[in-house]
C-alpha cells in the first residue's frame, strides 16, 4: 500500500485520518484549562482572603480564626498535599456518584442522572478537580501577593476613613495582582498540563485522542508526539499573553 | 476653646511589655501639640492610639466626645475626620499624584471626578506641587511625596491632623519644605497633633509640648517652659543630648 511518508519514519496519514479526534480534543483541552483558571481563580481568591481574614473585636475574631482560618487551611494542605491524579479519581468514582446517581444521588437522581453521569460524568469530575486543586494553589499566591504589601499602604488607607474591603480593592489588591501575575502565569501553564491527567477518567481531550490512536495503530511516536507539540504551542502561548499583561500592569510600582 | 481629644489613663502593651504606661492628655481645637521623647519611649504608639490604628491595652481615648476604641464605634466615620501622616509617606505607588488625593474623598466622601480634582488641584498649589498632579509617586523625591502625603490627607477635610515623625525619612535638604506648609497649615488654625524630632519646629510653631519617656508624660508645657526651663531631669537629660 502506497504511504505518505513525510519524515521517512513518521506516518503523518495516521494523523491526518484522526485529526478531527486530534481537533476535538484540543479545544476540550482548552476549555476545561480556561474554565478552571477563572473558577480557580475566584476560589483562590477567596480561600486566600479567608486565609488572612483577621479581626479585632469578638464575636468576629473568633469566626476569622474557627469558620475561615481554620478550614480553609486545611483544604489547601489537603489539595497541596495529595496527588491531583488521585484526587481526580477521588472525585470522579467517589464523590460525585454520591451527588449525581440514578438510584439515590443527593442532587440529581433517576433517569436525568443516569444521562449527565454518561454523557458529561468525566468533564463534571475533571473540571471540579482541577478547579479545587487549582484553587488551593492560587490561594497561597493571593495569600503570598497580599502579605507582601507594605503594612503601610493598609494603615494610610485605613486612616483615610476607607473600610477593610474597600481597602483591600483599591490599595492592597492592584497592588498585590502585579507580583501575583507571574507566579499566576505558571500556574495558568500548570493547569494548561495537568488537564492531561483527566484523560484517566475517560474525557476526551488532547491525551485521550492520543491514546485512542496509539490503541488503534499501535503507533506511539505519531501521536504522543503530536500531542506534545500542540501542548508545547499552548503553553508558549500562554507565556507571551503572561509577559503582555505583566509588561502592561507593571508601571508605577516602586517597591 | 472646646476640647476635640480626650485621652485618660491610656495604655498599651505588645505582649508583655508596656509600650504606654497610663498617659493623660486633652487637646483643644486649634491646638498644635508636638510630642517629643527618645525612641522607643512610646510617642508613636500614642499617636497611633488616637486614630485606632493601634489597639488601645486599656484606657480610653475620645475624640469629638466618641470613644475611638469602643467596639460598636464607627472606626471608618471618626478616621475620615482625622487626617494622617507618616513617617514613610506611604502613598499608593500604583496611583498618581491625582489619583492618591482623590481616591478617598471620591469613595468615603462620594464627591464628584469634578469635585475631587478641584479640591485635589487646590490642595496641590497649597503645597507648591500642581505640576506633579499626573506624576506618580516614584517619580518623586522624599520631600514632595511628603507633601502629596499631607494634600492627600487634607482633601478629607479632616478636623484633626496627626502627624507621626513627618521629616525622619527625609534627605536634609528636603525637611524644611516639609515643615514650612506644616507650619502654614497650623497658622490655618488647624488642630494638629506632632510626633516629631525636629526642636526647631516644636520651639516655633507648637502651643504645647508634651514630652513622653518610658510610656509616661513626663512633663508638658510651652515650647519656652520644656525648652529653656526644664523641670524634670529625664527631660533635661534628653534635651541636652537633642539640643
Amino acid at each position: 500500500m502506497e504511504q505518505v511518508l513525510w519524515f521517512g519514519w513518521f506516518r503523518a496519514d495516521i494523523i491526518a485520518e484522526y485529526s478531527v479526534l486530534f481537533w476535538r480534543g484540543l479545544q476540550m483541552t482548552i476549555m476545561v484549562t480556561l474554565i478552571c483558571i477563572v473558577q480557580g481563580t475566584l476560589l483562590g481568591l477567596a480561600i486566600g482572603m479567608a486565609r488572612v481574614a483577621e479581626s479585632r473585636h469578638s464575636p468576629a475574631r473568633e469566626i476569622c480564626k474557627y469558620a475561615l482560618r481554620w478550614p480553609s487551611t486545611v483544604y489547601v494542605s489537603f489539595f497541596r498535599g495529595t496527588p491531583l491524579f488521585v484526587q481526580i479519581l477521588l472525585i470522579h468514582f467517589a464523590v460525585l456518584p454520591l451527588f449525581i446517581n440514578p438510584a439515590d444521588g443527593l442532587v440529581i437522581s433517576g433517569e436525568s442522572a443516569r444521562n449527565i453521569k454518561q454523557n458529561y460524568g468525566a468533564f463534571l469530575s475533571g473540571v471540579v478537580a482541577l478547579t479545587l486543586n487549582a484553587g488551593a494553589y492560587i490561594s497561597e499566591i493571593f495569600r503570598a501577593g497580599i502579605q507582601s504589601i507594605d503594612k503601610g499602604q493598609v494603615e494610610a488607607s485605613r486612616s483615610l476613613g476607607m473600610s477593610f474591603p474597600r481597602t483591600m480593592y483599591h490599595v492592597v489588591l492592584p497592588q498585590a495582582f502585579r507580583r501575583m501575575l507571574p507566579p499566576l502565569g505558571n500556574n495558568a501553564i500548570s493547569l494548561l498540563k495537568d488537564s492531561s491527567l483527566i484523560s484517566a477518567i475517560g474525557l476526551a481531550e488532547l491525551a485521550y485522542a492520543a491514546r485512542t490512536v496509539a490503541g488503534a495503530y499501535s503507533r506511539y511516536w505519531e501521536p504522543y508526539l503530536t500531542i506534545s507539540v500542540m501542548y508545547w504551542v499552548l503553553t508558549l502561548g500562554l507565556a507571551f499573553l503572561v509577559k503582555k499583561l505583566e509588561a502592561r500592569y507593571g508601571r508605577g510600582d516602586s517597591r | 476653646m472646646d476640647e476635640v481629644i480626650r485621652v485618660n489613663r491610656l495604655t498599651k502593651q505588645f505582649g508583655h511589655t508596656p509600650v504606654l504606661r497610663g498617659i493623660d492628655c486633652a487637646i483643644k481645637a486649634t491646638e498644635v501639640v508636638c510630642v517629643i521623647g527618645p525612641s522607643g519611649s512610646g510617642k508613636s504608639t500614642f499617636l497611633r492610639c488616637l486614630n485606632g490604628l493601634e489597639e488601645a491595652t486599656g484606657g480610653e481615648v475620645l475624640v469629638h466626645g466618641v470613644s475611638v476604641h469602643e467596639p460598636k464605634t464607627d472606626v471608618d466615620a471618626l478616621r475620615s475626620e482625622i487626617g494622617m501622616v507618616f513617617q514613610r509617606f506611604n502613598l499608593f505607588p500604583h496611583k498618581t499624584v491625582l489619583e492618591n488625593i482623590t481616591l478617598a474623598p471620591t469613595k468615603v466622601r462620594k464627591l464628584t471626578a469634578l469635585e475631587a480634582r478641584n479640591r485635589a488641584s487646590e490642595l496641590l498649589v497649597k503645597v507648591g506641587l500642581l505640576d506633579k498632579i499626573d506624576a506618580y509617586p516614584n517619580q518623586l523625591s522624599g520631600g514632595q511625596q511628603q507633601r502629596v502625603a499631607i494634600a492627600r490627607a487634607l482633601a478629607m477635610q479632616p478636623r484633626i491632623m496627626l502627624f507621626d515623625e513627618p521629616t525622619s525619612a527625609l534627605d536634609p535638604e528636603m525637611v524644611g519644605e516639609v515643615l514650612a506648609v506644616m507650619q502654614a497649615l497650623a497658622e490655618e488654625g488647624m488642630t494638629m497633633v506632632v510626633v516629631t524630632h525636629e526642636m526647631g519646629f516644636a520651639r516655633q510653631v507648637a502651643d504645647r509640648v508634651m514630652f513622653i519617656d518610658e510610656g509616661l508624660v513626663i512633663e508638658e508645657g510651652s515650647p519656652a517652659d520644656i525648652f529653656d526651663n526644664p523641670r524634670e531631669e529625664r527631660t533635661q537629660r534628653f534635651l541636652s543630648k537633642v539640643l
